[in-house]
């Protein structure tokens, strides 16, 4: 029997009937069309489909859209200024070429900005330890680990 | 009016590409939902190695939402996968090439192996009705281990009944012979380049549609090289005329060489395309990702180094067993043979080498070119014996390797390459200071007073990339050129399109690329865009793989840059009133020379498209030229790693403290890419040392190593930073842009690096071999032996 949700993602209120069984980045990718959420593997590995729940990343293909009653949903589309600008990470992301192929970048970008609004540190190791949920297969983490130290002062700043 | 610049050349510029990936805008194939989309699942066998007695898809044809269910009965007519190498065994006979057919026929030989295909308006539907499939299968003994194929008693085909494909020989093996006779110390070493599997994050997709309005296919899928894809599948499987065929490589998640291949799958959603008149899509779970993506390495070697009493390396013999899988993937049998043999000189002057390579098949993956493909293999047997022998010797292994540099350019190697130019010595040199090697002492005693143990460990590697001179490839066995074609579109406004047949999927080919035309012309970075991937665009190309993008690909453009300012300079002596040979072009301005009478780039475009007052006796309208570049030669990418790691004796716990990587490729253009490219290397082959190791049981032939779970990619705490440094260098002398590929370097040189500096941290406990993956465990058991037996 189909299920009635009603959801906010990326700050617009949604209202879906969705089966059960629906994954929330099967419901992201496929109904809501927001493609930028990857879907890498099917064991929770990857997250490359990392988004934030109300807040906090999440790795989406392990969420059920059942889940997620009235919860706040963002996505890399939510995060991403509407003028054409960048958000800090993403910016910091391209300026320190922590990215290669880009399917992995979403879901990474989202694990990052998640470790520096909730954790107030950012060594290397830490930084490292605090991504291990994402795989990247291009980039070696050098640069990426480069750009979270370079995001992480200006996120801070901006949100005290 | 343009006005000089400073050169971009050089420049570290931010990638072009990078908004759309960091905004989530990229678009790669599983996001393409085309009108009417319809989904495939495919069955697969469960077994190794069985016969196939009979296959029921009634039920499936039946249930709900399915659109068409088909078998390797229904593609009789059609052509199995081709493989794009033709390598004669030393005795003059052809490979064994048995058909590898798009869908399972009488036998399955991997577990994996596509039996069935099933089209339904919903994956969901399609997985369903998969289930609803009935297979009965005979169950057959499988060869699994590469080391023992031939002598299994069991053929994964009836054509090579001891399951050799080929045996292949490079070298004088007399002259290796005589040396070894001669020589004052022999250093042997035996190993296992260990089986990977690419993993690509993004997996392998597919969006096959047939159009009857024109009797035409499109195909989306992940290729690493789109104008092969639609050339192999045209020609040799469907029968479908190639301009009917359109090929679309989107944004491509990754590759290191597992997109390169003509795939069944993606041959049998084209197929049936047709017949069920929908768009049909197929995106690969993570489990099928690692069953049929080509596998890369699963090499058995035996080597000797023969030497004389002051360390000069007099001969190497080599025999190694390469393991092809259960069919021959595309570019399968060039890799243990052309892009492995021929390496085996390394950075030196051995006089003598000879290398016999057995090829088998075995009920497994079939396995092919992954990010090195075949250079890894010879530098990680060459850099360990090379390191074994000065530990024999008691030469410091630096200095083992300097007295056997190459020194003189061009050199010719025993094994059929030429390299054009090099400086080992100042790779070297330099990345010993980078490491602070004179400070490692005092590491490796603070290492101890805290009850662990350091080592350090070299690497000096070659690599042959700017694949291929396509002469040289045919007679080596190639079935196609390996040229690059480009094109360069000056629109009437003087903004230039640049289409290329080198796809990008990751190493910032619209940034590159863009950084040489706007500096050829002398435009700004965005006035230059490049696109690649779509056949329908590109006019042809045989793709990116073998570190050849800029090299060969890159010429190309350049070669048709070269007639655009040639056109240009003709138009502007029209427009001039002044002889072609006076004019010059600089920071984009035709000048007539010694004069101040010029014309602009753009305005040059202008006239070429509004041709009023225009040459049009002798010069056609219009502004846009093709070039294809075979290159005259490879290039020989080359350098020094230095690898320290500590361990603790107590768990077998590595950890990498120091990386350091010094690399000549040549002329660099954006140091921030190459940069990035040799990070990624880095990773992969530090993954290859310490993590990733593919294992199959022996017996069954199930890959127990089938998951993310049970596979270990290199994760961010898995690694250390990289000091990594590109020095000036010695530019190729046979490309115009002088460069020479940095794509697969990191991912040559760090395995021996990194088992070399194990093995050095392990030497006072007299352990002398290491297997890669060297896990935690292998190391305890390895310290826990050598122990035991002392």
């Amino acid at each position: 029997m189909p299920l009635q949700i009603q959801l906010r993602v990326n700050g617009s209120a949604v209202t879906t009937e969705i089966t059960p069984d629906t994954l929330l980045a099967t419901f992201l990718r496929e109904h809501l069309h927001l493609t930028g959420t990857h879907v890498g593997c099917d064991t929770a590995s990857c997250g490359a489909c990392t988004v934030l729940l109300d807040g906090l990343a999440v790795k989406s293909c392990n969420v059920l859209v059942a889940q997620v009653q009235n919860c706040d949903i963002t996505t890399i589309e939510g995060i991403t200024p509407a003028d054409g600008s960048l958000h800090p990470m993403q910016a910091a992301f391209k300026a320190c070429h922590g990215l290669q192929c880009g399917f992995c970048t979403p879901g990474m970008i989202m694990s990052a900005i998640d470790l520096v609004m909730h954790h107030d540190h950012s060594s290397d190791a830490e930084i490292r330890a605090g991504l291990t949920g994402n795989l990247c297969r291009c980039t070696g983490y050098h640069n990426i680990v480069r750009a979270v130290m370079q995001a992480a002062p200006i996120m801070r700043s901006a949100k005290s | 009016m343009s006005t000089a610049r400073a050169p971009l050349i050089g420049q570290p510029v931010e990638r072009k590409e990078d908004y759309r990936f960091v905004t989530g805008t990229g678009q790669y194939t599983d996001d393409i939902v085309l009108p009417r989309q319809a989904y495939a699942a495919f069955v697969r066998s469960p077994h190794a190695h069985a016969n196939l007695l009979s296959l029921d898809t009634t039920a499936a044809r039946g249930a709900a939402g399915v659109l068409g269910v088909y078998t390797g009965k229904d593609l009789a007519n059609v052509g199995g996968v081709p493989c794009g190498w033709l390598i004669h065994s030393t005795d003059g006979t052809p490979m064994k090439e048995p058909k590898h057919p798009i869908l399972a026929e009488d036998k399955v030989r991997h577990v994996g192996d596509p039996i069935a295909l099933i089209v339904a308006e919903s994956v969901r539907a399609a997985k369903s009705a998969a289930a609803l499939i009935d297979v009965e299968y005979d169950a057959l003994p499988a060869a699994v281990n590469p080391a023992t194929a031939a002598a299994s008693g069991t053929a994964v085909h009836d054509i090579a009944p001891d399951n050799i494909c080929f045996t292949w020989a490079v070298g004088d093996k007399a002259a290796v012979d005589s040396a070894f006779a001669g020589a004052a110390h022999v250093t042997r070493l035996s190993l296992i380049n260990n089986r990977l599997i690419p993993n690509a994050i993004e997996p392998r997709a597919a969006n096959a549609q047939y159009s009857p309005a024109n009797d035409s296919y499109t195909l989306y899928v992940t290729s690493q090289n789109p104008h092969v894809e639609r050339l192999l599948m045209a020609a040799f499987v469907l029968g479908i005329p190639e301009h009917k065929l359109r090929v679309v490589a989107p944004d491509v998640g990754g590759g290191f060489g597992s997109k390169i291949y003509l795939y069944a799958e993606e041959a049998a959603l084209v197929w049936a395309s047709r017949r069920v008149g929908r768009p049909i899509k197929w995106t690969a779970e993570r489990s099928e990702s690692f069953l049929t993506d080509a596998h890369g390495r699963d090499h058995v070697t035996t080597a000797e180094l023969a030497l004389d009493a002051d360390g000069k390396f007099l001969a190497l013999r080599v025999d190694t067993i390469a393991n092809m899988g259960a069919y021959l993937s595309t570019f399968a049998p060039c890799i243990p043979t052309i892009l492995h043999a021929t390496l085996l000189a390394g950075q030196y002057s051995t006089p003598h080498i000879h290398c016999q390579v057995r090829a088998v098949f075995t009920n497994t993956t079939p396995v092919d070119a992954y990010r090195g493909a075949g250079r890894p293999e010879a530098t990680y047997l060459l850099e360990r014996i090379v390191e074994r022998a000065a530990r024999e010797l008691a030469i410091d292994p630096p200095e083992l390797r300097r007295r056997n540099f190459i020194r003189k350019f061009p050199y010719a190697t025993p094994v059929g390459l030429t390299y054009d130019t090099g400086d080992y010595e100042a790779t070297l040199s330099r990345a010993l200071e980078l490491a602070d090697v004179p400070g490692f002492p005092a590491r490796k005693a603070q290492s101890e007073r805290r009850g662990l143990l350091r080592g350090i460990g070299y690497s000096c590697y070659i690599e042959a990339c700017g694949i291929a001179p396509s002469s040289i490839a045919g007679a080596l066995g190639a079935r196609a050129g390996l040229f690059e074609a480009g094109e360069v579109r000056v629109h009437p406004t003087g903004k230039v399109t640049v289409f290329t047949g080198s796809h990008s999927h990751g190493q910032g080919h619209e940034t590159t690329f863009a950084q040489v035309v706007a500096d050829k012309f002398g435009l700004a970075l965005q006035d230059v865009q490049i696109e690649h991937g779509d056949t329908a665009k590109v006019l042809f190309g045989m793709g990116t793989y073998g570190s050849r993008s800029l090299a060969v690909g890159g010429s190309a453009i350049v070669k048709a840059a070269d007639k655009i300012l040639a056109k240009g300079r003709r138009i502007a002596a029209h427009l001039l009133e002044a002889s072609d040979e006076d004019i010059e072009f600089r920071d984009g301005t035709f000048r007539v020379k010694g004069t101040d009478r010029s014309k602009t780039f753009a305005e040059i475009a202008l006239a070429a498209y509004v041709p009023h007052h225009y040459p049009i006796e002798q010069l056609e309208p219009g502004l846009n030229e093709n070039a294809f570049y075979d290159p005259p030669n490879f290039t020989f990418p080359a350098g020094s790693y230095v690898c320290e790691v500590e361990l603790d004796p107590q768990t077998g716990a590595a950890r990498i403290d120091r990386f350091t990587a010094c690399d000549d490729f040549g002329n660099v253009v954006n140091p921030m890419i190459v940069e990035g490219q040799v990070h990624g290397g880095l990773a992969q082959g530090i993954g290859q040392a310490l993590l990733e190791g593919c294992r199959y049981d022996e017996q069954s032939g199930q890959l127990l190593t089938g998951s993310l779970l049970d596979y270990t990619l290199p994760r961010a705490d898995d690694l250390p930073g990289f000091l990594v440094e590109t020095v000036k260098g010695t530019p190729c002398e046979h490309n115009p842009l002088g460069v020479k590929g940095c794509g697969e370097a990191g991912a040559i040189g760090s395995p021996p690096a990194v088992i070399n500096a194990l093995l050095d941290a392990l030497a006072p406990y007299g352990v002398r071999e290491l297997e890669m993956p060297a896990t935690p465990f292998r190391i305890w058991r390895a310290l826990a032996a050598a122990r035991g037996t002392r």
